[in-house]
């Protein structure tokens, strides 16, 4: 099962865990699959066009989705997926 | 009376209590400070800054600091602005002004942000300063808390310019050099946060840090006598301090400190190399900015994933400005043309600057009269490295101690 890593702002929805275990082939489908457990991940992490919303960057072992397939980025088994809050750093 | 009264989102609007925090538990949102803007609306003005000192503290009032603040400070900001005849002269730009802010006590802009950063973390307790850094805000993090007797760590990409990491290095604190682009290390920092006790200056304490940005543009403003510009160029990293600059113009007039309420065009410059935000500016959708992976000599701008792009070019749309990129060639010709007709070296970010500048000027954006505002945001021993690759020598020539060499070889 693939596993979520959940920040410090989103622990309230997941009953304080950190880390979530989710079965999924797709990331679109990991969220759909937190969001069953614990009701209110889908609506903080995706906006109303069901994208991910601009201030929410998710990592799949280390890769922005962003930057590869996004939602549709395969998952397997044993990977990470990390939720980073987006606003952070500064030029 | 404090003067701060808590963080709010901007983009839903929640409220919390002042603390080391920076993201909206609701939306992910960023928080700002909220100040008590009536009490200040008494307190500020001309004459109350003019009496303050020749530094950025003069805006004390509109910082994050309460009175009482022992602030920790090397003397920044308040620095020159001068006026670009001969540059101005090459792009048709009779009212061309320069803010010089390599003459920080670290050479860059990054000292504002820091000064407050460190002096807010400090009156909160806070004993580990620490942030991720294109360089330029890990030197002057390196020497705030070196100033302030603080326990300092800063992380930066493992490929950083040689003479930055030197910069950093001599304040002796803790350097964790990160396998990874800049991106990747601020990734790092905001998963850190949670398990360490630290004031990441960008991260957790980014309402406070970003604030001093605000001083540039005020200050640009009392040197042009209390006057708006007609625009402003600003490079554009996260877009962190372009928004804090339309801030310090909302500030400037809501406190009645300039007589005129005709907002300057805010435009941005970015590095083709890394312009996630140019390239949204650019697109039918210019509030959704996708990351990029950036490659560009302008290391202290490239971050390919800016948290405030959005706000960017939602400003620049707002106030009439432009976002504009350019090339790595355009960066190393405008390093040059500044030094040549100015004499102010920069370092690559400031050459991705006068690039746009150079840029909009010879496309025609201004008919001349303009009064026009370039900031100049780092030291070009900095990236002096960048150069040593060109053909910088042209009018070089070797002699020997002799006149008669001399006169041979040199041309008067």
């Amino acid at each position: 099962m693939a596993q979520f890593r959940i920040p410090g702002p989103l622990r309230r929805l997941s009953g304080g865990e950190t880390t979530v275990k989710v079965e999924a082939g797709d990331l679109g489908a990991a969220i759909d699959a937190l969001d069953a457990r614990y009701p209110g991940f889908r609506d903080r992490l995706l906006d109303h066009n069901g994208q991910l919303r601009q201030f929410v960057n998710v990592y799949l072992n280390d890769e922005d989705v962003r930057l590869g397939a996004g939602l549709e980025a395969k998952v397997s088994e044993k990977d990470e997926i990390s939720i980073v809050p987006a606003v952070a750093g500064g030029g | 009376m404090a003067k701060l009264l808590g963080l709010r989102c901007r983009e839903c609007g929640a409220e919390y209590e002042l603390q080391a925090t920076h993201v909206c538990e609701m939306c992910f949102g960023p928080l700002d400070a909220i100040y008590d803007e009536a009490a200040l609306r008494k307190k500020v003005s001309r004459q109350r800054i003019e009496q303050g000192p020749p530094s950025m503290w003069r805006y004390r009032d509109l910082l994050p600091v309460e009175d009482d603040t022992q602030v920790v400070t090397l003397g920044e900001g308040f620095t020159p602005l001068v006026r670009a005849e001969r540059l101005g002269a090459e792009l048709g730009l009779r009212n061309l002004w320069l803010k010089n802010d390599s003459m920080n006590p670290t050479n860059s802009f990054k000292d504002r942000v820091v000064s407050v950063a460190i002096s807010w973390a400090r009156a909160n307790g806070f004993e580990t300063i620490a942030c991720a850094s294109t360089g330029n805000l890990a030197n002057a993090v390196a020497a705030y808390a070196a100033r302030a007797g603080l326990e300092c760590f800063v992380f930066i990409p493992v490929d950083l310019e040689p003479a930055k990491v030197v910069s950093i290095s001599v304040f002796d604190p803790n350097v964790v050099a990160v396998r990874g682009n800049y991106d990747e290390v601020n990734r790092l920092c905001s998963q850190l946060l949670e398990s360490t006790p630290w004031a990441f200056c960008n991260i957790n304490i980014r309402p406070f840090y970003a604030e001093g940005s605000k001083t540039l543009t005020f200050e640009t403003v009392e040197q042009l006598g209390w006057r708006l510009p007609d625009e402003i160029i600003i490079p554009i990293a996260s877009g962190c301090q372009f928004v804090r600059h339309r801030q310090a113009i909302r500030e400037l007039i809501d406190y009645g400190l300039v007589r005129d309420d005709r907002v300057p065009a805010l435009t941005g410059a970015q590095a083709l190399g890394c312009a996630p935000v140019y390239n949204a500016f650019k697109s039918d959708t210019p509030e959704r900015v996708l990351p990029v992976k950036p490659d560009t000599i302008a290391r202290s701008i490239a971050i390919g994933n800016p948290s405030d792009g959005m706000y960017v070019n939602r400003i620049a749309l707002e106030t009439g400005g432009v976002v504009e990129a350019v090339t790595e060639d355009e960066i190393v010709a405008a390093m040059r043309l500044l030094a040549r007709t100015e004499g102010i070296f920069t370092e690559t970010a400031g050459g991705v600057t006068i690039g746009v500048l150079a840029k909009l000027a010879r496309a025609g954006r201004w008919k001349g009269d303009e009064v026009v505002v370039a900031y100049v945001t780092g030291h070009g021993l900095k990236t002096a490295d960048v150069l040593a690759s060109v053909d910088g020598h042209a009018r070089r020539v070797e002699i020997e101690p002799t006149l008669k060499s001399f006169r041979e070889k040199v041309t008067i």
